[in-house]
């Protein structure tokens, strides 16, 4: 590692960073947020910096820029910047090459721009705040910016507020942004984790085409194998604030040499297109029959004309065996949360019918159907949101079974034994939610699912928020216990990758409706629908691995 | 975020963030001290004193401060000044309390169900709000007390009954937000009844900014309560209250201010602390001033 960094010389690196050392004010898990960092990006090429959460891969991009907050303190180290010393710079300097020399692009496009400025008005001010140009050379360069960047009908588009923007939209006009006093080094960090997956490539290859016809070099930030494979020509791997291995892409993807990263890289979840080992079983009885489910979302006054209508759920039909997984997958927006929020009757629907067990249970009112709520169970998305900050574990899990009518005893010593089951300590018993890190709190959502034994367990993203490495050891549980218990699943999720681990059956929504439907083998291999194939072809990392 | 909560062993309350960010807050620190010194010198210090709040000393009639056996001077009835400031602060501040209890509890409860039912009852519920903080309240309180039998008890009700809306509002808006939180959710998924998750699960998330309500409304209640009583509606003499006691200052403002200006900085005192308090306990409780 040392010998390769040494053998680049300063002329041909667009930002080299030495021995870079960033504190972390006391009192926090660890002293330093980044340790002894050193590595080059060279001109004209994309430069990945990945690792998990926590890793120092965003402090990193932010000394680099300049923007620490106040209370982290750069202790050691030197940046070189397109020739530029940076740390110890005063402030004035820094100011003039953000931008000019070194700009950013970031993760939430929506909270990055002013939304009471136009997309115009934004790219321009740029240029203003620079002193660059005049009005109408300003005006002019913005649009041929927006062109640039593949935004639909430029001259309408400078006129609009972000909020009328799409995701993808918006993530164009920050590179817009970005590009406007051509600097020589841009910072993207997680600039698509947020997008779905067809936006995302097209994100992504809107950055390699801009970053090659403009020579441009970029550091690329993100936690996504399947992004490095896409885009970098050399990687970093960051564990907990240190490089653990950096190299071209090739190397770091196809033969590393650090543990952390293989055990990333086998963490990532891989499209696998073979289905699922079924366990034989003797009973093959349907659990859940979905007919026509429809839901429409009405907001606004119906008095005063202004009602918007959403179709959120159309037409929705499938059924689901004992033991078997259904997957739902689909971009935002296309009503597959709605529809697991209908399954489970946290929303009223609007016609249809669900039989749960035989049982129509969309007509039942809130009083009637209470009974049969342990029956099926949902696991959430956000481990941090669907945990009450205020009630200890214990409460957490005994509060449902004691309510439906266990003894507290009884409850308290199943929470126990379910806690260890699914990998915590009993002793997580009395603590609070704050305590555990999001794979933690994930299983302690998937033991509040577990404490009633229910028969079908609606599982809304439940591994989105996590790293892959967890994510893998979260789907290793409930593969685990599904096989114990028979429970059936319907899996949502937005990731095709983790829906083929998982899956015996894949629905794939688009725009509240199922376009198609099959076991991993067909929707991988075979798709049937267009939007389905368009999907798969989206995958970020897929391509490269097969080549 | 996440790794320094993880790590983070059980705190007791006086360690936790909270406790720090109040106590960098000076001037509710300030306040807090200051409270606490009245309301010492209201429960003991009438048992100090060698007068009783009701003891005519004739000979020491309008005696300034700070002359004589009289720390701080006498009445025109010549009894004793400090005795009465200590006895009608209990009157007063026992008054802020018990209001402030009444109509945090009210609000809570009105902004707790309106908040998580929404729909038609929260509509009516707010509208009904509305309603109250439409009325101009001093009119309603001097009206109603000018109709009701004046005790302490009465006067506490029926400034209750004018300062719980504020609560409902802020409470309700905490609860509308709350009540989209998956937690919920999983309540609601695990068959827990609407009361027990509107009291259980989501009023404990809601405390913070209750507790910053029910001290400003301290504070205004003590200053609503001498306003009455100044006008003399409220507490009535002999029982002595603050705002009682600047009304029979009033016609011996030229020659003996000292009767007005003890009772009154009192008033200020005990107000302007309760403020501080609200305002420290506002950044304290307020998760977003943490940058980690």
């Amino acid at each position: 590692m040392a010998v390769m960094t040494d053998a680049v010389t300063a002329g041909d690196a667009a930002l080299s960073v030495r021995a870079l050392t960033v504190d972390l004010p006391k009192g926090m898990e660890r002293v330093h947020a980044v340790e002894n960092v050193s590595f080059d990006l060279k001109r004209g090429q994309i430069l990945c910096i990945i690792g998990e959460s926590g890793s120092g891969k965003s402090v990193t991009a932010n000394t680099i820029m300049g923007l620490l907050p106040k209370i982290i303190q750069v202790s050691s180290g030197a940046i070189n910047l397109d020739g530029t010393t940076i740390v110890g710079a005063p402030a004035k300097k820094l100011r003039q090459l953000r931008g000019r020399v070194v700009s950013m692009i970031f993760q939430d496009p929506l909270s990055a721009l002013n939304p009471l400025m136009t997309v115009g008005e934004q790219v321009t001010e740029v240029m203003a705040a620079h002193g660059v140009g005049n009005k109408a050379s300003r005006r002019e360069r913005a649009l041929e910016l927006l062109t640039e960047v593949g935004l639909p009908d430029p001259e309408l588009m400078y006129h609009q507020y972000p909020f009328r923007l799409s995701g993808g939209q918006r993530q164009r006009v920050m590179i817009a942004m970005a590009l406007a006093l051509e600097p020589t080094v841009l910072i993207a960090d997680e600039p698509t984790t947020a997008l779905d997956v067809t936006t995302q490539a097209q994100i992504l290859k809107l950055i390699r085409d801009i970053q090659r016809r403009k020579d441009m070099s970029v550091m690329f930030i993100t936690h996504d194998f399947g992004v490095v494979a896409e885009i970098a020509d050399s990687v970093v791997v960051m564990e907990k604030g240190r490089i653990v291995e950096q190299g071209t892409a090739d190397q770091v993807l196809k033969s590393p040499s650090h543990p952390y990263t293989q055990r990333l890289i086998a963490a990532v979840p891989r499209l696998t297109g073979e289905d699922r080992k079924l366990k034989a079983q003797a009973n093959d009885e349907t659990v859940l029959t979905v007919n026509g489910l429809c839901k429409t979302y009405r907001s606004g006054s119906a008095l005063f004309g202004s009602q918007r209508v959403v179709p959120a759920v159309q037409d929705a039909s499938f059924t689901l065996a004992a033991g078997r997984t259904l997957g739902i997958v689909g971009e935002s927006g296309s009503g597959k949360s709605s529809l697991g929020r209908l399954l489970i009757k946290l929303q009223d629907s609007d016609s249809g019918q669900i039989l749960f067990e035989g049982r129509d249970i969309l007509k039942l009112s809130e009083s009637e159907f209470r009974p049969l709520r342990p029956r099926i169970q949902m696991i959430f998305q956000d481990p941090f949101a669907s945990l009450n900050p205020r009630s200890t574990i214990g409460q957490i899990l005994t509060v449902g079974p004691v309510a439906h009518g266990m003894p507290y005893a009884q409850a308290r010593e199943e929470a126990r034994a379910l806690l260890s089951h699914v990998g915590l300590d009993a002793g997580a018993f009395g603590r609070y939610p704050h305590e555990f890190s999001g794979g933690q709190r994930q299983r302690i959502g998937i033991a509040r699912a577990l404490m009633f034994k229910p028969k079908l367990l609606i599982a809304d993203e439940a591994v989105s928020a996590l790293d892959v490495s967890i994510q893998a050891q979260i789907l290793k549980l409930l593969d685990q216990i599904q096989r114990e218990t028979g429970v059936s699943m319907v899996f949502i999720t937005h990731d095709l990758r983790v829906a083929s681990q998982i899956c015996d059956e894949i629905a794939v929504m688009q725009k509240g409706r199922v376009v198609e439907r099959g076991p991993p083998s067909q929707i991988f291999l075979k798709p049937q629908s267009d939007y389905t194939r368009e999907l798969v072809a989206a995958i970020p990392g897929e391509r490269r691995r097969e080549s | 975020m996440t790794a320094i909560a993880a790590n983070s062993p059980r705190e007791r309350w006086w360690n936790s963030r909270t406790a720090h960010r109040f106590m960098k807050h000076h001037l509710a620190l300030i306040g807090m001290v200051m409270i606490a010194l009245l309301t010492l010198a209201c429960v003991l210090g009438p048992h100090l004193l060698p007068y009783d709040s009701l003891y005519i000393d004739l000979r020491a009639r309008f005696a300034p401060p700070l002359t004589g056996k009289h720390f701080l001077g006498t009445d025109p009835l010549g009894r004793d000044l400090a005795a009465r400031l200590f006895m009608a602060g209990r009157i007063s501040l026992l008054v802020g309390f018990s209001a402030m209890l009444l109509s945090t509890l009210i609000g809570t409860l009105v902004g707790v169900v309106a908040g998580y039912r929404g729909g038609l009852v929260g509509t009516v519920l707010m509208r009904a709000v509305d309603g109250f903080l439409s009325f101009p309240s001093i009119f309603l309180v001097l009206a109603l007390a000018a109709a009701l039998k004046p005790s302490p008890i009465m006067i506490t009700v029926v400034i209750a009954a004018t300062s719980w809306m504020e609560v409902a509002r802020i409470v309700e808006a905490e609860v509308r937000s709350l009540r989209e939180r998956e937690f919920v959710l999983a309540g609601r998924m695990l068959g827990l009844s609407a009361t027990h998750i509107m009291f259980r699960e989501i009023l404990p998330n809601a405390m913070g900014p209750i507790i910053v309500a029910a001290t400003l409304t301290v504070a205004r209640a003590i200053l609503m309560e001498a306003y009455i009583s100044f006008l003399g509606y409220g507490i009535q003499p002999p029982l002595p209250s603050w705002g009682n006691m600047l009304n029979g200052a009033q016609q011996y403002l030229g020659t003996a201010p000292w009767l007005a200006i003890i009772p009154g900085a009192a008033i200020t005192i005990a107000v302007t602390s309760f403020n501080f308090i609200g305002d420290g306990l506002r950044d304290a409780l307020d998760v977003r001033g943490d940058h980690s």
